[in-house]
Formats: structure tokens, sequence, C-alpha cells
């Protein structure tokens, strides 16, 4: 068994082997096809007016349009040919996948590919550059794929109206030479990751919160499972998922239009310099693999940080590592499981919330009901809108660390306040008005059961659907 | 080693500071926070820091003692689950020394050079 176990092992490694010497043919022979054909040969009249042949590798229009690239040393015409001759799968729509596709429609990939399986929204129109007013409720697919068209009709648009999943990955990722990875979830991420180590695809991986961005390129060279020469995997450098709890969403968190663009621009940029160096190609002085982080607010916008190789013991792309397609196919990996779904806060009794029309109605009998309305939400999003009279007190000024003195009387609360007059907390959609509650109830603030202290439930959403259906909701 | 083996002393943070104070020089190091982390800082990127050269028993300040010395000094969010889990580093925190991954300087046991500029980075998934 063994010594025909360790013949396997020979031949696998001979295999591969013989491929990547097949390959750096392939790539030869490449770069002697790209090169003009020397005319001297023949003699008589090198030009013929009449005839009109055309000779040259890309089309006549092709020159002017891509003109301004061809003459730079980073693309040239070879550069040129292979964008033209590599497929590049753009994998999420949104706030990356707009620019970098309309960058490398621009630059003349020969495919492109778009997954995604939401319509255009328009939250998504401040930054998402391709979609517009005209295309909301349209697929982002279809949107995406018809700016790009419009903008050059030269590239062959394949549109997926569709996530990525652990079962459609491999049909659709297989019929690409290079993956960018424009989702917004850790769990796409790792999927997405796990795609292209095992059908050995690079990945151009960007994300972006905030006024914050980050910027890796993975799996390069994408060699296959085992092969210490190859770039790490997203799980090389986030072995552990975060906790569900800490991974804020675009929605939630906030994010500035040109922050998410540059990061999308630069993913194209990336992509630009891997196709016209030649994927899959030894590069000749192969870069450490860098993290670049991108700060629109802080004192350096841009920071390149070297970063590890492929872990030893990574669960996807080392030696011992049991990934397959079979197993992903499988449905043996959830990957939803294994980033964990944030539960949603449940700490109170029922009789410790109110709804929010009750909390109107209560007031709408006795508008002069001594009490305390507490917004806990951020104050960007207390001046965009409140409800009449509530007071500002964000929820994280809670999250001070105690002082030795103890619970100071807060200073939102008013000394000539009855004893018993109610505190409500109302905060976006009834989570951090929950815990805040809770903290106040530890605070003393209900005497022991003397004042109702308790939540509006459902926040600023269930205010704006069940009683002022004006309140913008952010 | 882990952050464990400071946390789990039964010396408080005021006895330990006042040995520092008298007994242990200090090195000057500037750490920042990006991602996201800043706001368990009091929403300040960049600190400069002075931390004592060497742990309670004389060992020099590695990152994991930098960690838990953050905790307790720097940290005035009690939100610390959202830094530090299970006394490590919580996952989706890259921690960067002079803009290097620390899995190239030795992660935890990386023990902090004067002037040091040490960088923990919150992942970012939005897109």
């Amino acid at each position: 068994m063994e010594s025909a176990s360790s013949k396997a092992e020979a031949l696998r490694l001979q295999i591969l082997k013989a491929e990547s010497e097949l390959e750096a043919l392939r790539s030869q022979l490449e770069e002697f096809e790209a090169q003009p054909v020397p005319q001297n040969a023949s003699p008589g009249p090198v030009f013929n007016a009449q005839s009109r042949d055309w000779k040259w590798p890309l089309k006549e229009d092709e020159y002017a349009r891509y003109g301004r690239q061809l003459i730079l040393p980073t693309v040239g015409i070879q550069g040129q040919l292979r964008l033209k001759s590599t497929s590049v799968l753009i994998v999420g729509a949104g706030g990356l996948g707009c620019p970098a596709a309309a960058y490398l429609a621009g630059a003349g990939v020969g495919t492109l590919g778009i997954v995604d399986g939401d319509a255009v929204e328009e939250s998504n129109l401040h930054r998402q550059i391709a979609h517009s007013t005209a295309k909301l409720g349209q697929r982002k697919v279809d949107s995406l794929g018809h700016y790009c068209e419009t903008l050059n009709p030269e590239v062959c648009i394949v549109t997926h109206a569709t996530h990525l999943t652990p079962d459609n990955a491999e049909g659709i990722v297989s019929k690409f030479d290079l993956v960018l990875d424009c989702t917004d979830h850790p769990t796409s991420r790792y999927l997405i990751s796990d795609i292209c180590v095992l059908l050995q695809k690079p990945l151009v991986s960007a994300s972006a919160l905030r006024t914050d961005g980050q910027l890796i390129v993975l799996n390069n060279p994408a060699e296959p499972q085992g092969s210490l020469g190859g770039g790490p995997c997203y799980r090389c450098v986030f072995p552990k998922p975060p906790p569900p709890e800490s991974v804020v969403s675009c929605g939630e968190g906030g994010i500035l239009g040109p922050v998410v663009g540059v990061m999308g621009v630069l993913q194209a940029l990336e992509a630009i310099k891997l196709i016209s160096a030649g994927v899959g190609a030894q590069p000749k002085n192969p870069h450490a693999p860098a993290l670049l982080l991108f700060s629109a607010s802080g004192p350096t916008t841009f920071r390149s940080m070297r970063m590890r190789g492929r872990r030893t013991n990574c669960f996807a792309c080392s030696a011992s590592s049991t990934l397959s397609l079979a197993a992903l196919k499988s449905g043996l990996l959830d990957y939803v499981q294994f980033c964990g779904v944030a539960a949603p806060v449940s700490v109170l009794r029922p009789e410790e919330r109110i709804a929010a029309a009750a909390y109107n109605k209560l007031l709408g009998q006795n508008p002069e009901l001594p009490h305390i309305l507490l917004d806990v939400r951020e104050k960007e999003h207390y001046d965009i809108a409140s409800i009449p009279g509530a007071v500002n007190v964000p929820f994280s000024s809670f999250q001070l660390r105690k002082t030795d003195s103890e619970h100071p009387k807060p200073d939102w609360l008013p000394g000539d306040l009855p004893y018993d007059a109610p505190i409500y907390v109302v905060c976006r959609v009834g989570n951090d008005s929950q815990l805040v509650t809770r903290i106040l109830k530890e605070m003393g603030l209900d005497g022991g059961g003397k004042r109702f202290i308790g939540d509006i439930r459902g926040g600023m959403r269930a205010w704006k659907q069940e009683v002022d259906d004006t309140t913008p909701f952010t | 080693m882990s952050v464990d083996s400071q946390m789990s002393t039964g010396t408080g943070p005021a006895a330990q500071d006042a040995v520092a104070l008298h007994e242990q020089p200090k090195i000057s190091i500037v750490v920042e926070f990006s991602g996201g982390l800043e706001m368990l800082f009091s929403d300040q990127r960049r600190h400069s820091l002075s931390i004592p050269a060497v742990d309670k028993d004389g060992r020099p300040a590695t990152v994991a003692f930098l960690i838990d010395y953050l905790c307790r000094n720097t940290m005035k969010d009690s939100r610390q689950e959202l830094f530090v889990l299970e006394d490590h580093l919580r996952p989706g925190i890259l921690v960067l020394i002079n803009d290097a991954d620390w899995e190239l300087e030795g992660e935890e046991s990386y023990e902090i050079q004067n002037g040091d500029n040490i960088l923990f980075v919150s992942t970012l998934h939005g897109g």
C-alpha cells in the first residue's frame, strides 16, 4: 500500500511538473504570436491599398479605443491581447462591483461575468455608479451588464442573477480566469475564497465601510492545494470568522460613495496588472502578499502592509486540507453556520416593552404626561428625524466603563422629574433600546419598581409604520 | 503565549501599575486603531503611549502584554468582547507591527521595541 501511495504521489508531482512546463510553453507561444509577423520575407509590394487586408492582431477601432493604455509598458500590445483573451468574474454588482466592472469593460477584457441576486434600490444609487434612477427595481446584473455593454460592445457580458452558493459556485467560477470578490458579507467571502482555491483562480478581494477600505490579492500565484509557492487564501489571513455581532454592514454603519468607489477601482487596477503580466504566469519578481489599507479619515490615506504567505495548516489551501469540490457541492460546508448569525436581542419581558402606537396613544390622551423619552441612536440618526420631545443619549455613551463614583445621577434626568415618571427608550429597530433599558434598571433608576422603564418595540422603524409614515428612516 | 497569563494573576491593575511606575523603565510606542476599533478607544485612531518595558515578572513587554494593557488602561468602552475573546484577540482583527503582519513577527510573543508602531485593524466586509 505504502509503495503504491508513494508512487501515486510521485506521479502527481510529475503531472504537476509537466503541467507547469506546458503552461510555460503556452505562454512563450503566446508571446511569439503577439509579435507582428515579420514582412521582409516577401518580396514585392509590402502594402496593397486596393485589397486593404487587415493584418493586425486587434480590430481597427480597438487601436483607437485602447490606444492610451496600449502605449504603456504595463500593458502594450501583448497585455492588450491578454486582456482580450481573459475572462473575469465579478461577484457582487454593488459599490465595489460597479466601478470594477466599468473599468474592466473599458480596458477591454474578453469576457466579463457578473453574479448578483439583488435588485437595484434607491439606497444603492449614491455609490453604485452603474445603476441609475431609471433602473430602480431592475436586477443588478442586468443594470450593470447593460452599462458595460454600452461602454464597450467588444466585451462579452455573462450575467448570473443569483447569489453564489456552494452548489452553483463551481459551475459559474470554473468558466473564468480571475475572480473579484465585490460582496459584502463574510459568508460569501469564505465561499469565494474556497472555490478559487479549488479551481486555482487568483482572487482580488476588497471591502469598505464608513470611510475605510481594504484590498488584498489572494491565491496568487494560484497554485494547487498543498503548494506553499501559492499565495495565501482568505482563510490563511482570517482562519476564524469574526463573531457575527461584530460584523457591520454598510446599511448599519454607513458608507461614503467615493470610499467604496476607490476600492472597486483598485480591484480593477490589480486585475489589469495581473492579466497584462499573464494570469498564471510565474511572476519574475513575485511581490510578497500585501494588504492595502485606505482611510479617508485617518492620518495616512494609503498604507501597505506585508502579509503572511500560505498557512501550513490552512483549512482550504494546505496539504492537509480536506476541502474538495465534492465536499463543497454535497453541502458539507455550511458557510452561514460557520460565520454565525447575530441573534436578535431579546432581553426584556413583554411587559417591559410598549408598542410605538401605544406610546403615541398614551401621549395623545395626556399630552402633559411627565416622562422621559430617551433616543439612544447615534447623534447623526437623531439629527435626521426623531420623535417630538425625545432626548438623545447615544448607545455608545452607555458603554463607558463605570467610574468609582457609583452610578452618578445621569445629567439627562431632570431633577424635578417625579420619582415615578416613566422612562421610555427608543432606538433604530428595537435592539439597543432593550440593552439600555436593562442598564438603566441596573443603575437603579426604576426605584425598585416604582418607575416604569421600558423600550418602544421595533424602534423608529415601528414608529414610522405605526404612527407617522412621514418619518425618514435611516 | 496567551493574554491569559497576565489576566489571570491575582494582582489588581492598580498594584501592577504601582510596581511598573516605581521600578520599571518605560518604552514609547504608537498604537493605532482602524476599521471601527477606534470606537472602543475614545474614537481616537492614534494613541502615543508610554508602557512598561517589562511585565510584572520582569519579562520584556510583548504584544500579549500590550493587548492586556490596552484593555486595562486605554479602552474606555465596556464592550471588551469586541476586542478580546477567550483571552485572545477576537477573530477578524489583524495586528500589524511596523507595517508587517504580526504573524511574520511572532504574533503575541513579539517583544515590543521602543518606537514601534502597532496597528490593530478590524476587517471590513461591506461592499
